[in-house]
């Protein structure tokens, strides 16, 4: 028979108070977060409905709705994802179907790295000196979209590459054993087989670019730009936008007097925007891995 | 048997992969419309022998091969268009690889590639390959569910269907039986001996008996060297040249 | 027809091109670090050359870049900024987020782990100006009421912002690094009658060592380059800060909030590129470093 000794008592007691210790601070870091997202929440609602989507910000943004700056981040997103999702694409398609074990497929993965770890205000920096004003094209929605791409370039590299590496090898040697070009297996059955992963990738990337404020505010941004309410194509190319982010960092520290849920209102839309986004990313990661054609 | 064209021709072979030696100068020739078995224990280099012919072996990083390899008396290292040998030769894996298309697109995909597009030529194809691998009548009615969907005999006949289509005048099983069924190995045997009419194959096996029954001629690799090359009817006799033949066929060794 | 003929120079023209295209956008994320760079340094560059007098700008805590009569460029107290922010974002983020990651690698029951890397991966996600934003309206009444502070807005307030936002990183990669560990460490070591606890601060973190560093290294690049939330959250003070009830402002945060002021190509201007040179640097230098350590664990 085993009886449980004073050590074996104490060192039960011991792993009970670790793990309820441990339990604890990862709620710590949770539980304020839940908190604070219903107080957002809370402190918008007697602001949020439709109409405060679909109408511009007036009387010095101190009234009105979020239409100008939401259309504008639609904006930038979208473009920037025209700009960044092919070369972000095929990037990860050099690195995991071409790409040796090499000096330059080091310093490729090095730079992609060192990319995403670049300070927003840098890349901001990088926007203004080499889009605005060297390439000339001026602050414009077409500047801060190329920033915006450049920064968000890693996000769809990694997610990318992780769809690709998941295509089993042998689809690729079947392929190759019947004659096919490397391209032709690529386009045929390899990208069509991870496109759920990159498109994981997509939208968030979508979800990093809307939440961006520092990149977009020398190069594109502006803190106020009226357009016509309920028109889509109320901003060119070449014109300078407002933008969610940086609305909401204007009206709550650049605009004396705003009534309190206006600014509340703006973040809760931004918040709900950047993670619905990204829950949509997380329902289809948990799709893929539960439903495999092989 | 009067040994006919030489098909491959292959003179002191050898593949390393970083510092390890999987050939270490082999030298054979496979003549034409033959059916030439390659026997050995697992990691002898069968396998890495084919890569080298249809020049797959490059897509293996730190593989690298030395020697002189002819098909149709064409130096495969110096070829113009290496799409074209692959085109030549049907290779067949050991575990099936359906491709995740329909069953129709895994057999009409080479021709595709190729550069066929009517629609006619293509069912045509598919129909005349489904038939030569003996699967057609179990899957004509349902051409358009996924291949990865069949059976594994079935998803094996798939596979072999797939290396007709591009109509090779070569094709290379690399040990196709060995996720399948003994009912759907005989089945396939008796495709192998049919194509065998007109097409040169090239049989890489573990299973003794099967290279008996359907080789001409027998080439034992053991360790990445040819221990003995001859007609079946020597390899699988009592008195092969080579005591160490003997002791692999008849199950003593390997 | 024989298929094989059908491939002609055109088609292998064609297939030569496409894998060029792929080629040239494989190497652009090199491209792009370099071009940052050198836009950066380009725009920086004139001043930097001219008449930048760098123990001055390491040296001095006089920020004077508007001043009519005594222009001076001195950073140190910026430097100081990021740094006590960061220091107090690292230690409040350190032992939490590797506290969660053995918590989630450890002992967490696998369908409560799935839960909780979602939550984490979503905080990840929160944008960095809603960040500064809580800072500024919630964290900011939090801190007046609780240590009676004479502003809301300063070291503590930033870093736990900065805290929060790192943790994510730290806790991610912190636990791919426990997960790497092999089982067999933990089955021998509790054979051995080891309790979990021992089991993971004796042979587990030692053995994750490598890669847990990685993980804080990431939590310092993520919070020096961290620019809204400080921003919005560490007041607009430039001073060394006495204590964590101070405001402050740091290098990102003078840039985001100096720039649209200054006029173009003026020494103003161009200073405030050179301290994007040196954030750019000071990242650098901590994401290369967290890519060799993590290589380094790769290789054993």
């Amino acid at each position: 028979m085993f009886t449980s000794t004073k050590n074996t008592q104490r060192k039960k007691r011991q792993e009970l108070i670790a793990k309820y210790l441990l339990m604890t601070m990862t709620l710590l870091i949770i539980l304020p977060l839940i908190l604070i997202i219903f107080y957002l929440i809370y402190q918008a609602s007697p602001i949020l409905s439709v109409d405060f989507l679909l109408k511009n910000p007036i009387r010095g943004m101190r009234d009105g709705g979020i239409w100008a700056p939401l259309l504008g981040t639609i904006y930038l997103v979208l473009i920037s994802l025209l700009i960044a999702t092919p070369i972000g694409v095929f990037a990860a398609v050099y690195l995991n179907e071409y790409a040796r074990e090499s000096w330059l497929t080091r310093v490729i993965n090095l730079a992609v790295v060192n990319l995403a770890g670049v300070p927003s205000i840098v890349h901001a920096l990088f926007g203004l000196g080499a889009f605005v004003l060297f390439a000339g094209i001026g602050r414009s929605i077409l500047a801060a979209s190329l920033t915006l791409a450049i920064m968000t370039l890693p996000v769809i590299i990694a997610s990318t590459k992780e769809a690709l590496a998941a295509v089993p090898v042998a689809f690729r040697q079947a392929c190759w054993n019947v004659g096919a070009t490397r391209w032709q297996t690529i386009r045929e059955v390899v990208l069509p087989n991870s496109i759920s992963g990159i498109l994981t990738g997509v939208i968030l990337q979508v979800s990093r670019a809307a939440g961006e404020t520092a990149p977009i505010m020398f190069t594109g941004a502006v803190f106020y730009k009226a357009i016509q309410e309920g028109d889509l194509l109320a901003y060119g190319l070449l014109d300078q936008c407002m933008a969610l982010s940086m609305h909401l960092f204007t009206i709550s520290t650049q605009v004396p007097d705003v009534p309190v849920a206006l600014p509340y209102g703006t973040a809760v839309v931004l918040l709900g925007v950047v993670l619905l986004v990204n829950a949509l990313a997380i329902v289809l990661r948990f799709k893929i891995r539960s439903r495999k054609k092989w | 048997m009067v040994a006919g064209k030489s098909k491959i021709s292959v003179q002191d072979l050898r593949v390393t992969y970083g510092h390890k030696a999987a050939l270490k100068g082999i030298s054979f020739d496979i003549y034409e419309n033959d059916v030439f078995a390659i026997i050995g224990p697992a990691q002898s280099g069968k396998s890495t022998l084919l890569s080298v012919l249809n020049r797959t072996l490059e897509f293996t990083a730190d593989a690298r091969y030395r020697g002189i390899v002819k098909v149709d008396g064409d130096d495969i290292r110096h070829l113009h268009n290496v799409y074209a040998l692959r085109r030549k030769i049907g290779m067949v894996a050991p575990l099936p690889v359906g491709l995740p298309l329909t069953i129709y697109d895994n057999v009409a995909f080479a021709p595709r590639m190729a550069g066929i597009r009517t629609r006619d030529e293509l069912d045509h194809r598919v129909e005349q390959c489904l038939r030569q691998a003996a699967l057609w009548d179990e899957v004509k009615d349902r051409l358009n569910t996924l291949g990865t969907r069949l059976s594994g005999g079935q998803q094996q006949r798939l596979t072999i269907a797939r290396a007709l289509s591009h109509q090779p005048e070569i094709l290379c099983l690399d040990e196709f039986s060995i996720a399948i069924d003994p009912v759907t190995t005989m089945r396939i045997e008796e495709v192998l001996k049919d194509l065998s009419q007109h097409m040169t194959i090239i049989l890489v096996t573990n299973l003794v008996q099967q290279a008996r029954r359907l080789a001409n001629r027998t080439m034992f690799l053991f360790n990445g060297e040819i221990v003995e090359l001859d007609h079946s009817d020597v390899i699988f006799s009592d008195h092969p040249a080579q005591h160490k033949t003997y002791e692999y066929v008849n199950g003593i060794f390997g | 027809m024989r298929l094989r003929e059908l491939v002609n120079s055109k088609e292998l023209l064609k297939e030569w091109m496409i894998e060029k295209l792929i080629w040239i956008c494989g190497i652009s994320a090199i491209f792009f670090v370099f071009g940052i760079f050198f836009f950066v340094f380009r725009e920086g560059a004139d001043y930097l050359l001219r008449g930048f007098k760098v123990t001055e700008f390491f040296t001095s805590i006089e920020w004077y870049p508007t001043s009519r009569t005594q222009v001076r460029y001195g950073a140190l107290a910026l430097i100081t900024g990021t740094f006590s922010v960061t220091l107090l974002a690292m230690f409040i983020a350190v032992p939490f987020g590797l506290g969660a990651a053995v918590f989630i690698s450890e002992f967490c029951p696998p369908r409560l782990r799935e839960s909780l890397k979602v939550i984490i991966e979503l905080l990840a996600a929160i944008p960095s100006v809603v960040w500064g934003f809580i800072g500024l309206t919630i964290m900011n009444s939090l801190i007046l009421n609780l240590f009676s502070a004479p502003i809301g807005l300063n070291v503590l307030n930033g870093g736990i912002i900065l805290a929060l936002m790192s943790v994510p990183i730290i806790v991610s990669i912190g636990e791919d690094a426990l997960k790497a560990v092999p089982d067999s460490y933990r089955e021998a070591s509790l054979a051995l009658g080891c309790t979990r606890w021992q089991m993971i601060f004796r042979v587990l973190v030692p053995a994750a060592r490598n890669g847990l560093l990685a993980a804080v290294l990431l939590g310092v690049g993520r919070a020096v380059g961290e620019t809204m939330a400080v921003l919005m959250a560490t007041g607009h003070s430039i001073r060394i800060p006495g204590g964590v009830l101070e405001p402050v402002r740091t290098l990102t945060a003078t840039i985001a909030a100096e720039l649209g002021e200054a006029p173009v190509h003026s020494d103003h201007y161009q200073v405030l590129f050179i301290i994007g040179i040196l954030l750019f640097s000071i990242t650098f230098v901590v994401n290369l470093t967290a890519d060799l350590v993590v290589r380094g664990i790769r290789r054993k």
